[in-house]
């Protein structure tokens, strides 16, 4: 088994100073592991902190101690306090992240914002272009949509563009942040599949799942976020 | 694509603590970063923050009261901008780096037409087919999404995105490799700046060009920067990711930007 996600004693608490500086405990002593091929769910009530322990790992949010390191370019690299091009190039090569909500760019055709992390890892444009009208397709994107910005799609269309985008990268961490929350039961077996198929490929994923069916279909393990909860 | 990895692994533009002062008023202090081939650095924070100080020190526009800013020249050198011998200034002002005013008219000929605009940038370089560089142009005006039956109007018929556009094709036609711009979008219309930012976010994508990019609008430093620096009264209080700042903002200033934006 290859370790691929090293989570150790991470913390993480917020001031916030427009509050008068008052400090929010997130969690703390976070640690845990992710092999390779392996799908761990996080676990625990609405704001145990279960997301927050995805944007530390992708590295929106920062951790105030502790290492996070993943297995990049061979070798175990802690990205916690990393400089931002470390980050950046992890984020291309290694960890990927997909949310529950899509940033949408204005005018950038759904195909291309598929596309994009392809290109990103040095794909050809008419390549990345059918890959990415493969998987759109699966997610049951009508053709007609894909050269129409995502801005003007329903909220569950959306959402399908952003798994795309998500999953249509080679990298070999993937962050899942309820993925298929206000998915259809259709779709939401095609997600399944996905998952499943990633784990085949040897991919490490930490997923923030709701709905019970599914965490039974994708978790190997389940790590109670609770148990990080930081005295208040 | 810029592979981060390899080439790209030494800096293009070194600023070492940098500062300007008028009397014994300090625009801009103790100002420190390395920007590498293809990183697009954000410089935010409000009016006489001294983002725009900063931003003429490192475009040589203005020399430094302290500190200095090493640019890495084509044949790979690293050398201070204020020992350049005025043959190579000329060089990286007229092809190495552009410059995107906020204001068009400061970065383009008002009276000539859209192609001489571009072609003299092409011509300063030593181009001498008519032909060829109206070629070029007209095929800039195209990526710049300007009509090419426009190539011989003059600027100052064009609408103030229209301008902005043509700004962009005269500077990146010399393939820079770092492009400086203040304020881009300052003054456009909200559906136009959206059209500006697109365009620029992928022009910047597919030539893996550098760009230092001053702006008030966190917006802009979020859909077009890799990383991003705060500054207030002169100094730099922030710097990182640009997510990681605009999500996870530490310094009481930078919460307040944060929150101040309205939401979509």
């Amino acid at each position: 088994m290859t370790l691929m996600l090293d989570v150790e004693n991470a913390r993480k608490t917020f001031t916030m100073h427009l509050q008068g500086g008052i400090s929010l405990p997130v969690v703390r002593d976070v640690s845990f592991k992710v092999n390779a091929g392996e799908c761990v769910v996080l676990s625990g009530p609405s704001g145990a902190g279960k997301s927050s322990i995805l944007k530390m790992i992708f590295g929106n949010y920062r951790c105030d101690g502790g290492r996070i390191s993943v297995r990049h370019q061979g070798e175990m690299t802690n990205l916690a306090g990393a400089e931002p091009r470390l980050v950046l190039n992890a984020r291309r090569m290694t960890i990927g992240y997909v949310s529950q909500f899509l940033r949408a760019v204005p005018r950038v055709p759904a195909l291309d914002v598929v596309a994009e992390p392809l290109l990103t890892a040095g794909l050809s444009r008419e390549d990345a272009r059918v890959r990415a009208g493969a998987l759109l397709g699966r997610l049951n994107i009508p053709e007609r949509l894909w050269s129409l910005p995502p801005s003007t799609f329903s909220g569950g269309e959306q959402q399908r563009v952003n798994i795309a985008r998500g999953f249509i990268s080679n990298v070999p961490i993937l962050l899942l942040d309820e993925p298929t929350a206000s998915l259809d039961a259709a779709n939401r077996a095609v997600v399944v599949d996905l998952i499943a198929a990633k784990k085949q490929a040897g991919v490490a994923m930490i997923a923030i799942v709701h709905d019970d069916e599914v965490r039974m279909q994708i978790a190997d393990r389940t790590v109670d976020v609770t148990t990080f909860a930081a005295a208040a | 694509m810029v592979d981060m990895n390899s080439a790209s692994d030494q800096p293009l533009l070194v600023a070492e603590e940098l500062g300007k002062s008028y009397g014994r008023l300090a625009a801009c202090r103790d100002v420190s970063f390395v920007l590498y081939p293809g990183e697009v650095l954000a410089i935010v924070g409000e009016s006489g923050s001294g983002k725009s100080t900063l931003l003429q020190m490192l475009s040589a526009q203005l020399a430094p009261s302290a500190g200095r800013v090493s640019y890495r020249m084509r044949d790979g050198v690293l050398r201070s901008l204020a020992d350049l011998g005025e043959a190579e200034r000329r060089f990286l002002f007229r092809t190495d780096w552009g410059y995107v005013h906020q204001d068009p008219a400061q970065g383009l000929r008002m009276a000539v037409s859209a192609g001489a605009n571009v072609g003299e940038r092409l011509m300063a370089i030593g181009w001498n087919n008519y032909g060829r560089i109206r070629q070029t142009a007209s095929s800039w005006l195209q990526r710049v999404e300007i009509d090419a039956a426009r190539i011989d109007d003059a600027p100052r018929t064009y609408s103030g995105g229209m301008r902005q556009r043509l700004q962009i094709a005269r500077n990146l036609v010399t393939e820079p490799r770092l492009v400086f711009m203040d304020e881009p979008t300052g003054g456009l219309d909200v559906s136009v700046q959206a059209r500006l930012l697109d365009l620029m976010r992928s022009l910047v994508n597919e030539l893996g060009l550098a760009a230092i990019v001053v702006t008030h609008d966190l917006a802009v430093a979020r859909l077009l920067s890799h990383r991003v620096m705060v500054m207030k009264e002169g100094r730099v209080i922030e710097t990182g990711l640009t997510d990681q700042v605009l999500d996870d903002p530490r310094e009481p200033y930078t919460q307040l930007l944060v929150s101040s934006i309205l939401p979509p």
